[in-house]
């Protein structure tokens, strides 16, 4: 730990936070320094977004206290964060589409009735920033138009003009191509070197270890390490993270892939606007494979998941499923489920549960027609036996088929979705995102299944924006972009990871 | 903080009676005076509890279809139009069936109701699911086009002849629904001289079965499910135009309630503008009951509490308007909003 001259930019003494029985944040300790690049990793659930909810005045720390300057500062709300200097860029971005970037920049902040004056002054100040750390941006384009890596700056020039001194950016890389993402470690070291202090919270190693100048790790709520990232290897920092050697890497057995059970051919699907977002899709997907889809989130992925599940009709195109040719007028999510695909929705809170209803009600969700549950008159015991059941075979805790599905983890939220989807015996799977927001122990418990059900010779679509997912799991990986396949490697195959990040990029999509 | 639920089940009374109490005020009168009015005149002896029971009876027949099409996600506000054309189906049973022997007219009326309710608000139900028009709109405009539809029939082709009102000739006596008077008089005690009848014991068995159909039903977990995450819905292979008009074919039976309170318990023959606005009560029983079946007859006797109440107020107190009902049941309202919210945010 270096020296530091003077009092940290900011400083965290001692925050906790509980959520009823849970310590989110348990007696976090912290520093600062200016000019410094602090990450912050933590796998899913370490208390890292209640630590930022806590900076960015969204919530309040139960005890503890912030010191920014030396001085002890009181954060309740956003616009006391704003006041005090810590400007915060969202995971989510805060845009309003059809503003331009300077509206959005000069929202919340307008000085004055009239804008004409206030717009002026911020151009001005733009320009300032502008010179000094040569972040600058389309200021009349509309936010809408620009491309998420634009957007991103419009969020950190907005924090920048209201004159923030400590930068938070929660995940700023999970939208972004990895050309985008090493444009804004360029900046972020930019604006590190004007005195700028920033916190970068992240889950991926590589990018704690090439940006920042420390790295602190939180697990359980509990800051458990903070290291130099100079000669600090990804090993150490990820035994920190887990509390162990990180498992290793689901069993692959070779298994030999049988027979064709999914075969799109020249599928094609435009949006509202016109927009292809299927362009010319074809693939195949065998008895005992994984078939990888790599890509940045938006290039179609979702959409290929939802035309073989069913859920939307591709303009052109055909398919067949286990050898049956499909009428897209008659494939509906129930017609797909009785053919044997099942599906694990990419979305969990917003396809695959109802966060307000009990996890059996959950359970059933899909199978509701089935006579087991009841038929028409629905059988209260037999649904609540049926999660329970569930339960017990995917160890989901809490295991109380009563509670509302919220009340669980992200990780039993999604063991108790794979569980109901599987129990059927289906013969494809499509999988979106399967262990998005889940903990480390679950996603084990998670890839250690789909390598079973491969072995037992299941079909398995499998999309994910995780490419070590894929790259652990798939036989094949394909990659999207712009709606269409623009290339596929084994996962084995030397440079697999290089060639798969410049194909997501559109770099090299000539080679493909 | 989270509001005790005793003091739930008694603000929206109690807000009621405080608006009340205001409204007395502001105009000069004793709030205490109006208070002992409204409660004697509703619920002081056999007919003054009779006539509350019997407005209660339309709203909860209204209060449950509002909340039937909310359950699935629908703001169903033509509850007050379908009531009508329920009303014109169920005449037009009742008058074609007169000839017929004994309870057929009155059997025939009352699914007749059914039918012409349940299809009149099933048609906004499939415009939404199909063609994307919000039933908002479209039940709003169905009841314009509901009550100008009775209006045309009952000046032109049910009229009675030779009558110049705006009615139908009256049923026949077999055409009439079983009536508590009926029932005292038999045993030779006073009569009430009030239309409350068997609706509203159909009212209160309507309660329990959309309780059934709303918690123990697989159609209504299907319903559930579109109204809380239509995404997670289409996942789980739910027909989105199936649950939207079901909902609303069901609500559409429901309102068909207030015609048989009104047609075969109280006018025995068409009349214009029979529900009287308890289509739109039904909006705020619904809310203030928060959609649960078995609250909706606890809210919708508040509300016809306040209708009686308030109707009897005007011969004591005639410097105050009737229009006060209004007042103290959009407080009602309120307040029984606000505890929801609070309960939600609890």
């Amino acid at each position: 730990m270096s020296a530091v001259s003077g009092a940290p930019a900011l400083e965290l003494v001692g925050v906790s936070k509980r959520y009823g029985g849970v310590a989110a944040n348990r007696d976090i300790s912290l520093s600062v320094a200016r000019g410094e690049i602090h990450a912050i990793v933590g796998e899913n659930g370490a208390g890292k977004s209640t630590l930022m909810s806590i900076l960015g005045g969204l919530v309040r720390a139960d005890s503890g206290a912030i010191l920014i300057d030396g001085r002890e500062a009181r954060i309740n709300s956003p616009r006391d964060a704003a006041a005090l200097g810590v400007g915060m860029t969202r995971q989510h971005f805060q845009l309003v589409d059809t503003m331009s970037a300077l509206d959005n920049i000069l929202l919340g902040d307008e000085g004055g009735a009239l804008l004409a004056r206030g717009r002026a002054r911020l151009r001005a100040k733009l320009s300032g920033i502008a010179d000094e750390t040569g972040l600058a941006i389309d200021l009349d384009a509309r936010a809408g138009d620009l491309p998420l890596g634009a957007r991103q700056r419009v969020e950190i020039l907005k924090a920048l003009a209201r004159g923030a001194r400590v930068l938070i950016f929660d995940e700023p890389t999970a939208v972004l191509t990895p050309d985008e993402a090493s444009g804004l470690f360029r900046l972020m070291k930019s604006l590190a070197g004007k005195g700028a202090s920033i916190l970068f919270i992240t889950h991926k190693l590589g990018e704690a270890l090439g940006v920042a100048d420390r790295v602190s790790v939180l697990r359980a709520g509990e800051r458990v390490a903070t290291f130099d990232a100079k000669g600090l290897s990804a090993e150490t920092l990820a035994e920190a993270m887990v509390g162990q050697r990180p498992p290793p890497r689901a069993e692959k057995p070779s298994s030999a892939p049988g027979e064709i059970l999914v075969e799109a051919r020249g599928m094609r699907l435009r949006g509202a606007d016109g927009r292809a977002l299927l362009d010319d899709v074809s693939l195949s997907l065998r008895a005992g494979e994984i078939v990888g889809v790599a890509g940045v989130a938006g290039n179609g992925q979702s959409e290929l998941l939802e035309v073989l599940a069913g859920l939307r009709r591709p303009n052109s195109g055909t398919l067949r499923v286990a050898g049956l040719d499909i009428d897209f007028t008659r494939f509906t999510p129930a017609a797909a489920r009785a053919l044997g695909v099942a599906h694990i929705p990419e979305d969990r809170l917003k396809q695959g549960v109802v966060a307000g209803f009990r996890a059996d009600h959950n359970a059933m969700l899909g199978r509701q027609r089935e006579a087991r549950f009841g038929g028409r008159w629905l059988n209260p015991a037999a649904i609540t036996r049926h999660c329970a059941d569930l339960m017990a075979r995917w160890d989901v805790r809490p295991a109380s088929p009563g509670l509302a599905i919220s009340s669980f983890s992200g990780g039993n939220q999604q063991k108790l979705v794979f569980a109901r989807e599987i129990e059927t015996d289906p013969r494809v799977l499509l999988v979106g995102q399967p262990t998005r927001g889940v903990d480390i122990s679950a996603i084990d418990a998670i890839h250690r299944r789909l390598t079973a059900l491969r072995g037992a010779g299941k079909a398995i679509l499998l999309v994910s924006a995780e490419l070590d997912e894929i790259l652990a799991l798939s036989d094949r990986a394909l990659v999207m972009r712009g709606g269409r396949i623009v290339g596929e490697r084994a996962p084995g195959a030397a440079n697999a990871r290089r060639d798969i990040g410049l194909m997501m990029a559109g770099a090299a999509e000539a080679a493909a | 903080m989270r509001p005790a639920p005793v003091f739930r089940a008694l603000a929206a009374p109690l807000a009621a009676l405080a608006a009340t109490g205001f409204c007395a005020l502001a105009v000069g009168e004793n709030p205490f005076g109006v208070f002992a009015a409204m409660v004697s005149g509703a619920l002081g002896g056999a007919e003054p509890l009779a006539f509350t029971l019997y407005y209660a009876t339309d709203f909860i027949f209204t209060g449950l279809a509002v909340a039937v099409a909310y359950r699935a996600g629908l703001f169903n506000i033509g509850v007050e139009g379908q009531s009508l054309v329920a009303g014109a189906g169920l005449a037009m049973a009742v008058l074609a069936g007169g000839t017929l022997p004994a309870y057929a007219p009155l059997v025939a009326g009352v699914l007749a109701a059914g039918v012409f309710g349940a299809a009149w608000a099933a048609i906004p139900g499939w415009l939404q699911a199909r063609r994307g028009s919000h039933v908002v709109i479209t039940t709003i405009m169905f009841n314009f086009v509901a009550s100008a539809l009775l209006s045309w029939l009952l000046v032109d082709p049910l009229r009675a002849p030779g009558s110049m009102q705006p009615e139908t000739r009256a049923f026949a006596p077999g055409a009439r629904l079983w009536k508590l008077d009926d029932a005292l008089s038999a045993l030779g005690s006073p009569t009430t001289g009030t239309p409350l009848n068997a609706s509203f014991l159909l009212a209160l068995a309507a309660a329990a079965a959309v309780h059934i159909y709303v918690f123990r039903t697989r159609a209504g977990f299907e319903a559930g499910v579109q109204a809380a995450n239509p995404s997670a819905a289409a996942c789980a292979g739910v027909d989105a135009t199936r649950v939207v008009v079901r909902a609303m074919a069901l609500s559409g039976l429901l309102a068909s309630g207030v015609a048989v309170n009104e047609l075969l318990g109280a006018q025995n023959r068409l009349i214009l503008d029979f529900p009287a606005g308890a289509g739109y009560v039904g909006i705020a029983v619904a809310l203030m009951a928060g959609s649960r079946p078995m609250m909706v007859p606890l809210a919708a006797l508040l509300f016809g509490f306040l209708a009686q109440g308030g109707a009897e107020l005007g011969l004591d107190y005639p410097r105050i308007s009737p229009q006060i009902v209004v007042a103290a049941q959009g407080f009602a309202v309120l307040v029984a909003g606000a505890a929801l919210g609070s309960r939600r945010l609890a």
